[in-house]
């Protein structure tokens, strides 16, 4: 008796960021359906929080876009957005998942996106797209370029929802509005406040996980003081994308003024083992550069400085943008920065020049924090149910980092992205095509021997 | 509750006001604290050098001489003498090489094994006595003085010895919160003062002392509570200096947080010796009302 199991030429893809969403396309094109499982309500992950990207400047909106809506009109792709992995059983060739399918309390064969419902939701909630510094609805899409382009209610926020659960449970309190405003005006009647969640049974060959990263977050750095006007790395993004908050122009989030001076700290938890992240996140040299190019083009009398390690630029094409950054006029000071504190209408940063042995003082409108990158919030849950092994930090490893770098500790499930440690995009990118590939070879085979189970 | 007390050479002769006050108000909150019968330097700089095991002597001794007196737990007041003296028993905990070759060196006394524990008095409030106790115990209330916090260096530093959060320590606003006291937020309360610059660069700690005391100027407060001599002598000492270069500076008071303590569980003026403060203290309280008027 031969022991193989016939392998289910269907691939999972976990995460809908842009190595996600390569990997998906790739399968995809190589005839192979996929499932891709995202869990917020639209993909395009980090990628599209972005004002333009380096080293070349293009917007997401002209390189990343066109291949969101790949995905969301490519016959081979089953788009599953707010939802999660909840149960993963089976081996290479053969797993059983479980997709929580959260409820959108909106019927999407009837929405159209038209936008009706979120600019009538009277509640406003922190936006997730905007990285905390601007609002959305209860009811919305996450950005305007969204896939699908189709609403959902944040059910925590929702009034009407909130009125139903204290109309059930609540005790305490005021009792929220009875608002289903967004259900009077949906010209399409795709309300549906019955929906309730739902779990998705599949069966799939291969599994991609590509969950991606977070900022570590600013209060972890009690002495970067908590202050409106001390932003991470994406909350500057979403400020100087032109078609973002602000509309293209540069406004720090206190008081609204245009800033003329800014602080740059690369390494802003990164390289510190004293908080417990000893890693290079690699982007943010090369982040922070742009950010300091962007924010000159857009008030050209406004000064950078930029506090930093070393400056790590390695990939094709940085270093040669570096430079130009620093000949227009960005300041690089080699040191660490010790404070930061408010003083007035001023941010004061105190560090130190290495270079120049000097102690160093500079008065700021508003600082900008390369904050280090971290695993997603929840990698380490999902990594448990997916049986395979992560680092110290919590990004996912590798089966061996150097001769198998895209296969994960467990056989016939693939990495891709900043889930298995820091990238940029490109070798976000090539890493979701790698897996791919890794993941098309697998379903060229109709047949695989089981790991574990000796061959006779 | 009785305690060791170890005082340290300046609250015996500059910082009486510091003492008193402590004494006074500890005593009041129901703790007393016991002087040593028999104490020495504490050495006033923990050496960081490998090899200088000379300089930790002093301190160990005093804890050797605390463990002597039956007690397995002493307080001070000195910032300086509290990091020196922790320092020193962390040492001693740690490295069992050290330890066996102070203790051989020093063979007049007991060995010292780090059976002490060193605390500052400020953890005695924050964790024996507590914020409530305190509040509970205030007779005069502290209502609308305006202080900020200001710890130095020694206190929070480093992270094995300090007494708190590194970067934003808190100690301090609870004290002042229980007292009734309006806090204001200070970044720069961990900032150096100058220290040891005092004696070899006195323009440094100027400028240090500038720093400190114009933030907290602008910031709107009326008086810095400090837990340090050394801070309280670079900060204060050098305000007509500071005044002279700096013409936006206009004087601020410099306080222990145990006169202020003292204050408001009620103990006399007269006993917190507000006359050895700099900047004005007196004026500031007596025009609160919080102490009364000179006859």
């Amino acid at each position: 008796m031969r022991l193989s199991v016939e392998v289910v030429k269907k691939a999972l893809v976990i995460g809908g960021g842009v190595a996600g969403i390569q990997a998906a396309l790739d399968i995809a094109d190589g005839g192979y359906e996929v499932i891709l499982v995202e869990k917020t309500p639209s993909i395009g992950g980090h990628m599209a929080q972005y004002a333009e990207v380096f080293p070349t400047l293009d917007c997401p909106q002209c390189i990343l876009t066109p291949k969101m809506v790949d995905v969301g009109q490519h016959s081979n792709i089953r788009l599953m957005t707010y939802a999660e992995v909840q149960r993963v059983s089976g081996e290479v060739g053969n797993f059983q998942v479980e997709i929580l399918q959260k409820a959108r309390k909106v019927d999407h064969t009837k929405c159209t996106g038209c936008g009706t419902c979120w600019q009538k939701c009277p509640e406003r909630v922190p936006s997730e797209y905007n990285a905390g510094i601007a609002y959305r609805t209860a009811i919305y899409i996450p950005f305007p370029q969204a896939v699908p382009a189709k609403a959902v209610i944040d059910t925590e926020h929702c009034r009407y929802i909130n009125h139903l659960k204290f109309m059930e449970h609540g005790t305490e309190g005021r009792k929220p509005p009875q608002c289903r405003i967004c259900e009077w005006f949906c010209p399409a009647d795709a309300i549906d406040w019955e929906q309730e969640d739902e779990i998705i049974t599949e069966q799939v060959g291969a599994i991609v996980v590509a969950t991606g990263f977070d900022l570590m977050p600013i209060k972890r750095l009690p002495e970067y003081a908590e202050d409106p006007d001390v932003i991470d790395g994406i909350q500057f993004e979403r400020i100087l994308s032109p078609g973002g908050l602000t509309a293209g122009v540069v406004r720090r989030p206190s008081d609204g003024k245009i800033p003329e001076e800014v602080v740059f700290v690369s390494c802003a938890g990164s390289r510190d083992p004293e908080h417990g992240v000893p890693h290079c996140s690699r982007v943010c040299c090369m982040y922070l550069a742009k950010q300091a190019m962007l924010f000159k083009h857009a008030v050209h009398d406004s000064q950078s400085h930029i506090f930093y390690i070393d400056t790590r630029t390695t990939g094709k094409g940085y270093e040669e943008f570096l430079q130009r950054t620093m000949a227009e006029g960005a300041v690089y000071l080699r040191g660490k920065v010790s404070r930061i504190y408010r003083d007035g209408d001023k941010i004061k940063v105190m560090g130190v020049d290495t270079l120049s042995g000097k102690q160093v003082e500079v008065s700021a409108d508003m600082v900008v924090l390369g904050m280090a990158m971290l695993p997603s919030v929840g990698a380490q849950e999902l990594a448990a149910k997916l049986g395979i092994m992560t680092d110290e930090q919590g990004f996912y490893t590798e089966n061996h980092l150097k001769i198998d770098p895209l296969e994960s500790t467990r056989r016939g499930i693939y990495l891709a992205g900043t889930a298995q440690g820091p990238k940029d995009i490109p070798d976000s990118v090539a890493q979701g095509s790698g897996s791919a590939s890794k993941v098309l070879g697998l379903f060229a085979r109709s047949e695989k021997t089981p790991e574990g189970l000796a061959v006779g | 509750m009785d305690l060791s007390y170890y005082p340290g050479c300046t609250l015996k002769t500059k910082a009486l006001n510091f003492e008193d006050s402590a004494i006074a108000a500890m005593a009041a909150l129901g703790v007393n604290l016991v002087e040593l019968p028999r104490w020495n330097c504490c050495g006033t700089v923990y050496s960081m050098a490998d090899d200088d095991l000379a300089h930790h002597i002093a301190p160990v001794r005093n804890l050797a001489h605390v463990a002597e007196q039956g007690s397995d737990r002493v307080v001070t007041l000195c910032s300086f003498c509290y990091n020196t003296l922790k320092r020193a028993d962390l040492l001693m905990r740690n490295s069992p090489e050290k330890r066996n070759t102070i203790n051989t060196f020093m063979d007049d006394e007991a060995d010292y094994d780090g059976q002490v524990e060193v605390v500052h008095l400020l953890e005695v409030l924050r964790d024996d006595v507590g914020w409530e106790a305190v509040a509970r115990q205030v007779k005069v209330p502290l209502e609308g003085l305006k202080v900020v916090p200001y710890y130095g260096c020694t206190l929070t530093r480093p992270q094995e010895a300090a007494i708190d959060s590194v970067e934003n320590p808190t100690v301090l606003q609870g004290l002042m919160g229980a007292l009734g006291a309006d806090v204001v937020d200070f970044p720069l309360a961990t900032e150096c003062c100058g220290s040891f610059e005092i004696v070899s660069n006195p323009d440094a700690v100027l400028e240090r002392a500038y720093a400190i005391l114009g933030m907290a100027q602008r910031k709107g407060a009326e008086a810095i509570v400090v837990s340090c001599p050394l801070c309280a002598h670079n900060l204060g000492q050098k305000q007509a200096e500071v005044a002279d270069k700096y013409s936006d500076f206009t004087g601020m008071p410099i306080v222990y947080f145990t006169q202020l303590l003292a204050l408001a569980v009620g103990v006399s003026p007269e006993v917190c010796r507000f006359d050895l403060n700099f900047g004005g203290v007196e004026v500031l309280l007596r025009d609160r009302g919080l102490i009364p008027e000179r006859v």
